[in-house]
C-alpha cells in the first residue's frame, strides 16, 4: 500500500487586492492556482522526487502533504488518514509524528534563541516523551559532535546547520520526510554531503522521502520515481531511470537540456525559452504550449489529460 | 559515511553566561561609549539612593514627629535662624528637608515608572504578539484600537482613566489607591508601543521555518508564540522599555504637578515641583530647583542610555 495517496490535489490562492481598492478600481477577485488535479503515490521506503521551476507549486504540495496548508480540493492521505479531515485527534497526533520536514534555508528553520540540543528533541519533548541523551545520539548520528548540543546555531555554518535540521527530524523516529530544497542555500562542496547522508538515513531508518527539488541533478541521485510540475500541474512521472533515458514530455526535455553536463564543455547550453506563464492567467489549452518547441493546434486548445504510456504517466497530447 | 566531517569549529565548552556577555558585541560598543557609561552609572547610583532612601535620608520627612516648623525655610548649608541647624538642600515650608524629600520622592516617581513600563510591556507584549500571530479579525480589532489610542496624546489618556478612577474609589482609599491608579493610568496609555513593535516582529518572525517546523509537529500557537516567537522579538522591546521608562517618569511627573497624580502624602518628585513652584517667587528657590534637577538628571540619563541602546542594537547603524 502506498504511504502516501494524493488525489485530485488542489490549492487556490487569493491574491486579490484589499476589498476597497476593488471596489474603486472595479478589479473582480484575483486567484492564483497554485496546485492542480495533481495525483500521484509514494510507496514505503522509497524517494519520490518533485520537480519545476520556481512557481510550479512544488513546495504548495510538501506543504499540503505535511498539513501546514490544507488543500483547497482534493485529498492528501497519509498511512490512510487525511489530515485536513480526521476528526479523531489521536489518529491525526500519529500520522504527524510519522511526518517531517527538512526545510530550505538552514539560517532561518532553526530558533536562534535555543540550544541545538532543545531545537533537536523538541518533537519528542512537545508530546511528552523522554529525551535524555536524545541529542547527543542524532547528532553523532549525522556527523557532528555530542559537544555541540550544547551550542546555539550561530555557531555552526550552513552544511551543518542542514544535519541539525535533519537531526531533528530524525528525532520522533518518522515514517516519511518531506524534504523542501534541502540543498539549494548550500554550497556545491556540502551539497553532496548532506545527500550522502540523507541516503544512509534512509537505509538505516527505513525512511520514506518527498524530495522537492528544482535541480535534477540531485532528483536524479536521489530518487526512485519522479514528478515533473509545470505550472501546478504533474506533466510527467516516471520511474528516474525511465525519465532521463526515455524523456516523453517535451517540457521535460527541454528542462534535460538546460542542465549542465560535465561532458558538455565548450557545448552551449540549450536555455530554455520563455517564462512560465502568469499562473493567475494561465494559458488555453496546454499550459505549455507557448513555450512548447512542438506544439500544434489541438495543444492550443485542449488541455492534455494524464496518459498512461509503460510505466510512465504524461500530460502530452503528442508523447507516445 | 564516506564523506568528511564539515564540523571544523573547535569544541568549547558551554560558555558562562557572564563570560559570553563581557565578550558580547553589547559590552564592547557600550565600553567605548562615554555617554553610555556615564549615564549608566547616574542611573545606578539614582536608583541606589531612592532604594536605600530610608538609610541615606537625615530625617524621614513624612514623620511629622520628628519635624521641627522652626526649621522652616533655611536655605541650603545655611544653618538656621532659630535652630542652627543646616541642611545640605535647605527645607521646605514645613521645615522638611528637601535632601530627604527628594530621596522620598524619587522612590514613587521610579517604582510608579518601572511598574507602569512593565504593566504596558506585559499588556502591549501580549497583544501585539496576539495580533501578528493570529492575524485576521482579531489583529484587525487589536491594532485599531491602537491606532485609535494614539490620535490622543498620551497624558490626556492617563489624565482621563486617572479621572474615571477616582471617580469610581471611595474617597477613604483614595490617596492609597492613587499610586496604583497612576501606574494603570500611564501604563494602559503606553502599551500601544508595544504592541505595535512586537506586533511587527512577529509577522517578520512567524513565517520563518523554525516557526513552521514548531506547527507541523502539531505544537499549540500558544507554545509557539511564548517559546518560539516571543525570544526572538524582545530585543525592540527592550529599547522601546528604556525610552519608556524616561516617559513614563515624565508622565508621572507631570500628572502630579498638574495635582492628579501621586498625593501630598506620598508625594513624588512632581509633587515636590509643584509645592516648590508656589515658592518660587517668594525666594525660596531650593524648594523648587532640587527635585526639578534630579528629574531631569534621572529622565535624561535614562533616556541617553535607552538612545544608545537603539543604537546600539541596530545592526545597520554599526
Amino acid at each position: 500500500m502506498a504511504l502516501i495517496s494524493v488525489k485530485k490535489l488542489n490549492r487556490v490562492f487569493d491574491v486579490s487586492k484589499p476589498w476597497l481598492n476593488r471596489v474603486i478600481e472595479r478589479q473582480p477577485k484575483a486567484f492564483l492556482t497554485a496546485v492542480s488535479d495533481v495525483d500521484f503515490e509514494v510507496a514505503p521506503q522509497t524517494t519520490y522526487g518533485l520537480v519545476g521551476e520556481s512557481g510550479s507549486g512544488k513546495s504548495t504540495i510538501g506543504r499540503m502533504l505535511v498539513g501546514l496548508l490544507t488543500p483547497s480540493s482534493g485529498t492528501v492521505e497519509i498511512e490512510g488518514i487525511n489530515l485536513a479531515s480526521e476528526t479523531d485527534a489521536g489518529k491525526v497526533d500519529a500520522v504527524r509524528s510519522d511526518i517531517q520536514m527538512i526545510f530550505q534555508d538552514p539560517f532561518a528553520s532553526l530558533n536562534p534563541r535555543w540550544r541545538v540540543r532543545d531545537i533537536i528533541v523538541e518533537p519528542v519533548v512537545a508530546r511528552g516523551g523522554d529525551a535524555t541523551g536524545l541529542a547527543e545520539k542524532l547528532l553523532e548520528q549525522v556527523g557532528l559532535s555530542a559537544l555541540d548540543a550544547g551550542k546555539f546555531p550561530h555557531e555552526f555554518s550552513g552544511g551543518q546547520r542542514q544535519r541539525i535540521c535533519i537531526a531533528r527530524a530524525l528525532s520522533s523516529e518518522p515514517k516519511l520526510i518531506i524534504c523542501d530544497e534541502p540543498t539549494s542555500a548550500l554550497d556545491v562542496s556540502v551539497q553532496a554531503q548532506v545527500l550522502n547522508l540523507m541516503s544512509d538515513l534512509k537505509d538505516d531508518f527505513g525512511l520514506t522521502y518527498v524530495l522537492i527539488s528544482h535541480d535534477l541533478t540531485v532528483v536524479r541521485h536521489m530518487s526512485d520515481r519522479i514528478g515533473v510540475l509545470y505550472l501546478g500541474r504533474l506533466v510527467e512521472e516516471a520511474d528516474a531511470e525511465d525519465l532521463f533515458a526515455d524523456t516523453k514530455h517535451p517540457y521535460t526535455q527541454m528542462l534535460l537540456e538546460a542542465a549542465p553536463q560535465m561532458d558538455g564543455f565548450g557545448r552551449e547550453a540549450d536555455l530554455p525559452e520563455g517564462e512560465i506563464p502568469d499562473p493567475i492567467n494561465p494559458p488555453s489549452g496546454c499550459a505549455f504550449h507557448p513555450r512548447c518547441p512542438v506544439a500544434t493546434d489541438i495543444c492550443k486548445q485542449e488541455r492534455p489529460a494524464m496518459r498512461h504510456l509503460g510505466k510512465s504517466r504524461v500530460a502530452c497530447h503528442l508523447a507516445e | 559515511m564516506t564523506d568528511l566531517p564539515d564540523h571544523t569549529a573547535p569544541k568549547l565548552a558551554e560558555k558562562s553566561r557572564l563570560r559570553a556577555f563581557l565578550d558580547s558585541d553589547i559590552f564592547f560598543a557600550f565600553k567605548r561609549s562615554p555617554i553610555a557609561v556615564v549615564s549608566t552609572i547616574v542611573v545606578t547610583v539614582l536608583v541606589l539612593s531612592a532604594i536605600f532612601a530610608p538609610l541615606l535620608a537625615t530625617t524621614n520627612p513624612f514623620d511629622s514627629a520628628s519635624l521641627n516648623l522652626m526649621n522652616g525655610f533655611t536655605a541650603p548649608m545655611a544653618p538656621n535662624a532659630f535652630t542652627g541647624e543646616t541642611f545640605l538642600l535647605g527645607t521646605d515650608d514645613q521645615g522638611r528637608d528637601v535632601f530627604s524629600t527628594i530621596l522620598y520622592g524619587m522612590r514613587i516617581s521610579l517604582f510608579v515608572g518601572v511598574a507602569a513600563v512593565l504593566f504596558a510591556m506585559v499588556l502591549g507584549i501580549t497583544l501585539g504578539l496576539i495580533a501578528g500571530y493570529l492575524g485576521g479579525w482579531v489583529e484587525t480589532i487589536i491594532m485599531r484600537i491602537a491606532d485609535v489610542q494614539l490620535t490622543f496624546p498620551s497624558i490626556l489618556v492617563a489624565m482621563l482613566i486617572f479621572g474615571v478612577a477616582k471617580g469610581i474609589t471611595p474617597i477613604e482609599y483614595r490617596d492609597q489607591m492613587a499610586i496604583w491608579v497612576l501606574i494603570i493610568a500611564i501604563g494602559l496609555s503606553d502599551w500601544v508601543q508595544f504592541a505595535r513593535v512586537v506586533r511587527g516582529a512577529t509577522l517578520v518572525e512567524k513565517r520563518k521555518e523554525y516557526v513552521e517546523a514548531a506547527r507541523l509537529i502539531g505544537r499549540k500557537p500558544y507554545a509557539i508564540m511564548l517559546k518560539h516567537i516571543l525570544p526572538n522579538v524582545l530585543s525592540p522591546v527592550l529599547v522601546i522599555a528604556t525610552i519608556s521608562l524616561a516617559l513614563a517618569i515624565i508622565a508621572e511627573a507631570t500628572l502630579s504637578f498638574l495635582g492628579v497624580g501621586a498625593p501630598p502624602t506620598q508625594p513624588s518628585l512632581g509633587t515636590l515641583i509643584r509645592i516648590g513652584q508656589g515658592f518660587l517667587f517668594s525666594g525660596e528657590w531650593w524648594i523648587l530647583l532640587f527635585p526639578a534637577l534630579t528629574l531631569l538628571t534621572l529622565a535624561l540619563s535614562v533616556n541617553l542610555l535607552g538612545d544608545w541602546l537603539r543604537d546600539a542594537l541596530n545592526p545597520r547603524l554599526r
